[in-house]
């Protein structure tokens, strides 16, 4: 397959840019796959997982919160408002976060610190959503 | 002429001094490596976000489209957000930035246009009210953040739009550092809204590429203008940190310096008249001496 250009930015950081053979995009209204040679879209995206494809053996799974893809001739841009890799989460470790996350809710004072807590909660739970688990 | 107790205590209290500056120095050096590379890894997205706007805006007609993008079609009122620092000792960096804006409100001012301050960062506020009191509308306190993450940008975006959709203002500037180098920060004024749109002249596109939408283009554009504000505050305050830090540490380095110069000097003085001193107990004794 023919390989095209990829990047994937949050705002803290540049996490992927390179040639890619498929990248899976959950878009606000469905998913999609972009291949080469795709026509040029814009679309805003929803909470979930792009599944980069730099080689059949090669995989990577990354969760956006939310964002927007950009396909263009010269390639694929996905501005996301927050990424995470998911190499390092699987079930068991994410279900022991998630139940972190809501004993620090519960511990925390009012105020920022128990913002800060609460939505550490919900991004946990938003990516367990999307991982299906 | 001071007494030697005196010179003693002067030299000791530089050297107290030269510790605290050195020790400034060392931690501005190491927090402004930290904060260059948030600086710099926050730049792909902003650069990635202005060519998407450009792709995107290409296709609206000017003059038509979101407000954000278009303006509400006057220029009566200018809402100019000014990030300083949070604290001070860091050489003319507040000052510059303050500088830039009170320029350019002294000449809006004369143009008979109303002038709004939002300030971030404290030292900034300082300077400017005893000027613009009234005009300033909020200050934004950073002070208890220490790491500057997205979250605190985008309450300053949220809060510039929540005016904007009030109707307060009409044209929004900002006002920032940007960092070229440890001895060059430039301030900067950079236009918010009406968004200023970078011109794309993409080899591919040639005439501009059709572009599907998803959602409509309109309602895209309506989620991704203000987050190109929030995106553009959060550069600034990045690119604000690193040049504060920068700004400080050549100013503590020359700080360290000046008290180095002093300390030699004072030495040199007090081995001189500690000297002189000797010098005349002994000719006071070798005259007594003479004189039995």
């Amino acid at each position: 397959m023919a390989a095209f250009h990829f990047e994937l930015v949050s705002p803290e950081q540049l996490l992927f840019s390179g040639e890619v053979e498929s990248v899976v995009v959950p878009g606000t209204e469905g998913q999609f796959t972009v291949l080469k040679y795709h026509a040029p879209v814009m679309t805003t995206l929803k909470p979930g997982v792009v599944e980069v494809e730099e080689s059949p053996a090669r995989k990577r799974r990354v969760f956006v919160r939310g964002g927007f893809a950009d396909v263009a001739p010269t390639g694929l841009t996905v501005l996301a408002e927050q990424a995470i890799a998911l190499e390092d989460f699987d079930a068991a470790k994410l279900a022991q976060e998630i139940k972190n996350a809501e004993e620090d809710v519960a511990d925390a004072a009012a105020g920022e610190s128990k913002r800060a807590a609460s939505e550490k909660l919900d991004q946990l739970r938003e990516l367990k959503a999307a991982l299906g688990l | 002429m001071p007494s030697l107790k005196d010179l003693r205590n002067r030299i000791a209290s530089v050297k107290a001094t030269q510790k605290i500056t050195k020790a400034m120095q060392m931690v501005a050096a190491a927090k402004l490596r930290r904060a260059q590379s948030a600086a710099e890894a926050a730049r792909p997205y902003a650069n990635r976000m202005g060519v998407v706007l450009g792709n995107l805006a290409g296709g609206v007609a000017p003059g038509s489209g979101p407000a954000l993008l278009a303006g509400t079609g006057k220029d009566q009122v200018h809402l100019l957000v000014v990030c300083t620092g949070e604290r001070g000792l860091c050489g003319a960096f507040n000052t510059a930035i303050v500088r830039l804006a009170r320029e350019h409100i002294n000449s809006l001012v004369a143009q008979g246009k109303t002038v709004k301050i939002l300030c971030v960062g404290k030292k900034g506020y300082d300077q400017l009210k005893r000027q613009y009191e009234k005009q300033i509308i909020e200050l934004v306190d950073l002070r208890s953040v220490r790491n500057i993450g997205f979250t605190n940008a985008d309450a300053i975006g949220k809060k510039i739009i929540s005016l904007f959709e009030g109707g307060q203002f009409d044209v929004c500037t900002l006002y920032f550092s940007r960092f070229r180098s440890v001895i060059a920060q430039i301030p900067t004024a950079l236009q918010l809204i009406p968004a200023q749109i970078p011109v794309n002249d993409n080899a591919a596109g040639g005439a501009q590429a059709a572009y599907e939408a998803e959602p409509e283009q309109e309602e895209i554009l309506a989620t991704l203008l203000p987050r190109n504000i929030s995106v553009q505050v959060f550069t600034a305050l990045l690119e604000n940190m690193a040049s504060f830090y920068g700004s400080q540490m050549s100013a503590m380095d020359n700080a360290t310096r000046n008290a180095g110069e002093m300390i030699r000097k004072q030495t040199t003085l007090y081995n001189r008249s500690r000297q002189a001193m000797i010098t005349k107990e002994l000719i006071e004794i070798i005259s007594g001496a003479e004189a039995l």
